[in-house]
Formats: structure tokens, C-alpha cells, sequence
């Protein structure tokens, strides 16, 4: 991968990082409502991965989406507009936290529902190959998402009918509060695809150049194959499943012990000693990302209210 | 004007529909080879192959929710239920994805869909496979909910539905396939959203849809012979619901009975009264009553199931109570 590209992912992963952390700060104060569920410590994936994809594919996720949004091209404005619930946000402020999507980008939604994404993007795939084009449907989802029927309906349906679907597993070890164990029969996800005879592996996602290449891989055989794909990517969240979690389920020490593998200090550790960059260019970089994230928060918070007709526009279309 | 079936009605606008626009495609379960469990999509596989009639796992949430997705990436599907009781397995889709995707989202996504679904009880199916369920899925903004009660009507919404960009629940009834009518010839469409009149009359209105219309219109050749004129007016869409034709005929008649298949409780009887006492208070002389199915799962033994459904004697009987 081209220095440039580097050093570009690099700002991606500090800018999911602090817009984050800024939300969480916005949220404790009030301003930002309904639930928020926070991406630090995963962002080595949707990075990765969104790198690895053609213009033309399309990403669909869940509930855990900002980062998604910003590694689609979104920029840091909008989503912190449509965190706030301003009418400046992509959604209009009608969405929130859970459901950004922008389809200029090919950003096609945050939902919220575990798993009822999945058969959606089936849908984007059969959409696609009745159309004739090879767009492939990037889903990503978590590991709670495979033990509910939406899963297993999506995955027999894209290898049956052949859709060109990256089946995208963020095993970030805990659905809520249940860990993988007590919730799966099998804790490597990624075997579930066997049962649907679906090609598949798993790759460490704390490690974005790693997420990459797998992604890119698993690109080209489902573009190629025409044939879905189940990548299991492993990574971790740093904060509670969504702001309101006493985390009673995991202990500090599994926690600290994660965050030694913090994804961008892995990121920057690889850039310093591949000599991509200098400390001075990293620390220049973080510091563009910060600002980046200041002037979002003043372009939210100046950003008008919806307006009141608002409430019944986009019922219909017709 | 020529005389077809029901079913013969939504098989033409399946198929002028598909002959008009390459984006529509039809899935579902048995749609294809099988030919459709009620025969409406017979022929379609050998004319216009596997691509365009998709025969799909018996997997409801497979089915509606990737229709809802090649909607939302630009295609016209129809997706089909076999029976609207099976539509629960993909109640998410039905009434919390498809009517929400549009708004939640700021208008980005458009969902031209149309859910095709047999409902109704009287074939002796058991409780499970014999429901009116159709006030339900009338609670949801963001979803249309389309019901004919004749094969003109059936064919110009149905129409209407697949050129429409909004999710469409189009309600079929089981036991109507049979039911023969005249249908204008050449092109013709059916607005969404509009009620109708019927049967003109001035004593009692009878606000009715679908297989409540088949009964209704029966019950108004007995009350005509025995001098009472009712005016039946036939709301074709729950919703968006036209309540217009509704007081504009009851504000003539001063008198209604609401004749649905679904339960009475919740149900859309207990709609259209609220909406004609809240909007034409000043013109009711008498209560209004509701005719629906008595409040039992519907049971297998065919008179039981009989007792339970509404008859056109029901019908009579409160046309006759309202004009006390």
C-alpha cells in the first residue's frame, strides 16, 4: 500500500477515536440522546476493510456505526449533526447515533435490529445481480448477530442463489454482556459458514493492515467466484456496550490486557518502524484529526433544529 | 368490458406489469415451477424465467427482507406470502423495517415494494392458517395497506402498487380467487388510497372492504327486496385510509354498520365508528354497529368455523337494528 494511503488510514483510525471520545463527552452532558454505542477499540476493522472495497460496493452495518460512517467518506460534520439530531445531519436528525447512512457514499445504514440487516443485504446483492453488475454487498455485524434465524435465512439464501455478499463477522467477543461461549455453539464464528458450504477465514482485527489484505482477498474471491464470503475479524471494544453499561461481565484486567493491542498504537508502532512516517508526521496527523473533530462539534452544536414540518415529511415517498 | 376472475384480474396486472417495466420481478415460495400455491402466477416461470420469478427457500425473513433490500437498491420487487399468516415469521420486515427505512433515514432510501399476501378464513385450515389479520398491519405509518374486494379493483391497485415507490401490503383474499366481475378493457390504473362507493343507497351505509364487500353487497340484493336501500361504500385501502365517501354517505344516511372478517376487537369496525363519531357526531341517530368475527381462533370443523366468520344474515340484522 502507497505511503500516502498509510498514512491516510492512520488519520481515519484517530479521527473514529477522538470524534468518539467527544460524543461520549456530549452524550454525559446531555446533548446527544437515545442510546450510543461507541467504536474505540475496533477501529482497525471498518478501516481496513473500507479501504480494501471498490467505489461501487456496498456497506451495510449495525447499531455500531460512526466509525462505518467515516470510513465511507462521511464526513466528521455530519455525523456529529446527526448525533446531536440536527438538520444538517444525513438523516436529517431522524436517525441518531444508530442509523447514519449516506448513499452517495454507499453508506447504507446503521439498523439497529440485531441481524434483521442481514436479509437486507442478501437483498442489496439480489438487487445488484438482477442488474447484471458485480457490486459486491460489504455486511458487517457482530457476534451476537449469528445466533438469531435472520443470520442463517441471509447466509443459506446468498450461497444458494450465489450473491456477491462479504459476510463480514466483527467478533469483538461479547454480545451485550454475553460473552461468545455462553451464547454460541461454536465460539469461531467463522465455522457457522461451513454448515452453508461458504468459503471463509478470520483475521486479527487489531491490526488494520492485516484487515486489509484479508478483506481484500475476500474481495476479489467473491467478485470473481461470484460467491458469498464469511470473514471473521477478532477485536475488542474499549468501552461498554453502549453508554449505559456497568460492564459487570468482563474484568479490568481482560480489558487492560486488550488495550496493550490498542489499533492505532499497533498502527503507529508499524509506521515508525516501516519508516512509512516520522513521530513529528504521526503527531501532525492526530493533531489534524483533533481539529477536525473541534470544528465538528462547533458546526453540530451552530447546526438548526429540524424544522417542525419535518415530522411529517419521508413518511411516503409518494 | 370484459367478465374475468379475481384471480385471472391479478395475474393481468402481474403480467402487464412485468411485460412494462424489466425491474419488477416476482419471488416467494412456489412461485416459479410450482406455478403459485393459488395458481396467479401460472406460466409466468416459462415466460419469463427463473431471473424474473424467483422461487425462494421457505424462508420469510430471506423473502421480505431481500425484497426490501433490491428495493432500496432500485428494483420493483414483489415479493410473495403464501399465506398472510406466515407473514409473522417476517414481522420485523413487514411493520418495522419497510415502513421506517424511508424516514429514519431522511428520505435516502425509496422502497418500491409490493407484498403480495392471502388472508382470510371459511377454507377450513385450522387456527393458524385462517386469519384476518389486516388491522395490524393497517397500525403502522409508513406501510400501505391495500385490500379489493372486486377484480377491477384488484387489478387496477394492484397496478397502481407496483408503480408506486412506497411498501405495499396487498391483501388477497382465499376464498375470493373464484369471484367473477368485469374489468375494463386496455390499460387502466386505481388510485391508492381512495374509497368508493359501491352501491348507492339512502337508508343505512355499510362500510365494508374485501370479503366483507362480497357479503356486504349480498346482504344489500336481500334488504333491497324487503325496501331497505343501504349504500355500501368499500374503503379498498386501510391506509392511507379515505374516509371522505364514508361521511359523505353517512352524513345522507345518518346510519352505519361496519362489516370487517377480521376480529371486531381493535379492529377496523372500531376505526371507521370512532372516525364517523368524532367526524359526523351531529348526524348519528343511532349507534353504529360493527359486524366481524366472533372472537375465537378459527376452528377446523366447517360449521363451527362458519359460526365464527361474519354471514350475510349478520349483515341484514344489523342493518335492520341500526334502523330501529
Amino acid at each position: 500500500m502507497k505511503k500516502e494511503q498509510q498514512l491516510d488510514l492512520y488519520y481515519q483510525m484517530v479521527l473514529i477515536r477522538r470524534l468518539e471520545e467527544r460524543g461520549a463527552e456530549l452524550y454525559q452532558a446531555g446533548k446527544i440522546g437515545g442510546f450510543m454505542h461507541l467504536y474505540i477499540g475496533q477501529e482497525a476493522v471498518s478501516t481496513g476493510l473500507i479501504a480494501a472495497r471498490e467505489p461501487r460496493d456496498r456497506v451495510i452495518t449495525a447499531y455500531r456505526d460512526h466509525g462505518v460512517a467515516l470510513n465511507c467518506g462521511i464526513s466528521a460534520n455530519e455525523v456529529m449533526a446527526e448525533l446531536l439530531g440536527k438538520a444538517t445531519g444525513m438523516s436529517k436528525g431522524k436517525g441518531g447515533s444508530m442509523h447514519m447512512a449516506d448513499t452517495s457514499k454507499n453508506m447504507w445504514g446503521g439498523h439497529a435490529i440485531v441481524g434483521g440487516h442481514l436479509p437486507i443485504a442478501s437483498g442489496f446483492a439480489i438487487g445488484d445481480q438482477y442488474a447484471g453488475n458485480d457490486n459486491i454487498t460489504i455486511c458487517m455485524f457482530g457476534d451476537g448477530a449469528t445466533n438469531i434465524g435472520y443470520f442463517h435465512e441471509a447466509l443459506n439464501l446468498s450461497k444458494t442463489w450465489g450473491l456477491r455478499v462479504l459476510w463480514v463477522c466483527e467478533n469483538n467477543q461479547y454480545g451485550m454482556g454475553t460473552a461468545v461461549n455462553r451464547a454460541s455453539a461454536v465460539d469461531e464464528i467463522r465455522r457457522k459458514a461451513e454448515g452453508y458450504g461458504m468459503k471463509n477465514s478470520e483475521v486479527d482485527g487489531m491490526d488494520v493492515m492485516k484487515v486489509y489484505d484479508a478483506a481484500k482477498e475476500a474481495l476479489n474471491f467473491v467478485r470473481n467466484e461470484s460467491q458469498p464470503y464469511l470473514l471473521e475479524i477478532d477485536t475488542y471494544r474499549f468501552r461498554g456496550h453502549s453508554m449505559g453499561d456497568p460492564e459487570r461481565y468482563r474484568k479490568a484486567e481482560e480489558v487492560k490486557k486488550w488495550q496493550e493491542n490498542d489499533p492505532i498504537g499497533i498502527f503507529n508502532k508499524q509506521l515508525l518502524e516501516k519508516k512509512v512516517a516520522t513521530a513529528k508526521v504521526l503527531d501532525e496527523i492526530e493533531a489534524r484529526a483533533e481539529a477536525e473533530v473541534v470544528k465538528a462539534v462547533e458546526f453540530a452544536e451552530a447546526s438548526p433544529e429540524p424544522a417542525m414540518a419535518e415530522l411529517f415529511t419521508d413518511i411516503y415517498a409518494d | 368490458m370484459a367478465k374475468i376472475t379475481m384471480r385471472e384480474a391479478i395475474s393481468q396486472a402481474l403480467m402487464e406489469e412485468m411485460d412494462r417495466d424489466p425491474a419488477v420481478f416476482i419471488m416467494g415460495e412456489e412461485v416459479g415451477v410450482w406455478g403459485g400455491t393459488y395458481a396467479v402466477t401460472k406460466g409466468f416461470y416459462d415466460k419469463y424465467g427463473a431471473a424474473r420469478v424467483k422461487d425462494t427457500p421457505i424462508a420469510e425473513n430471506a423473502i421480505i427482507g431481500g425484497a426490501i433490500g433490491a428495493a432500496m437498491v432500485g428494483q420493483r420487487p414483489i415479493a410473495e406470502l403464501m399465506t398472510i399468516n406466515f407473514g409473522f415469521s417476517a414481522m420485523d420486515y413487514i411493520i418495522n423495517q419497510a415502513p421506517k427505512l424511508h424516514y429514519m433515514f431522511g428520505g435516502q432510501f425509496t422502497l418500491p415494494l409490493v407484498i403480495r399476501a392471502v388472508g382470510g378464513g371459511g377454507r377450513q385450515l385450522g387456527a393458524t392458517h385462517s386469519q384476518t389479520p389486516d388491522a395490524i398491519f393497517a397500525h403502522f405509518p409508513g406501510l400501505k395497506v391495500v385490500s379489493p374486494g372486486t377484480p377491477e379493483d384488484a387489478k387496477g391497485l394492484l397496478k397502481s402498487a407496483i408503480r408506486s415507490n412506497d411498501p405495499i401490503l396487498f391483501i388477497e383474499h382465499a376464498t375470493m380467487y373464484q369471484v367473477r366481475g368485469e374489468v375494463p378493457d386496455g390499460e387502466y390504473t386505481i388510485p391508492i388510497g381512495k374509497s368508493k362507493v359501491q352501491r348507492a343507497g339512502k337508508d343505512v351505509t355499510i362500510v365494508t372492504y374485501c370479503k366483507g364487500l362480497e357479503l356486504s353487497m349480498k346482504a344489500a340484493d336481500e334488504l333491497a327486496k324487503q325496501g331497505i336501500e343501504v349504500e355500501v361504500v368499500d374503503l379498498r385501502t386501510l391506509r392511507p385510509l379515505d374516509m371522505e365517501p364514508v361521511i359523505e354517505s353517512f352524513k345522507k344516511t345518518n346510519r352505519a354498520v361496519v362489516v370487517e372478517e377480521g376480529w371486531k376487537s381493535y379492529g377496523v369496525g372500531s376505526e371507521i365508528a370512532s372516525r364517523i363519531y368524532e367526524e359526523a357526531f351531529d348526524y348519528v341517530d343511532a349507534p353504529i354497529i360493527r359486524v366481524a368475527q366472533k372472537e375465537v381462533p378459527l376452528p377446523y370443523n366447517r360449521t363451527l368455523e362458519q359460526a365464527a366468520l361474519p354471514q350475510v344474515a349478520d349483515i341484514t340484522a344489523a342493518v335492520k337494528e341500526v334502523l330501529k
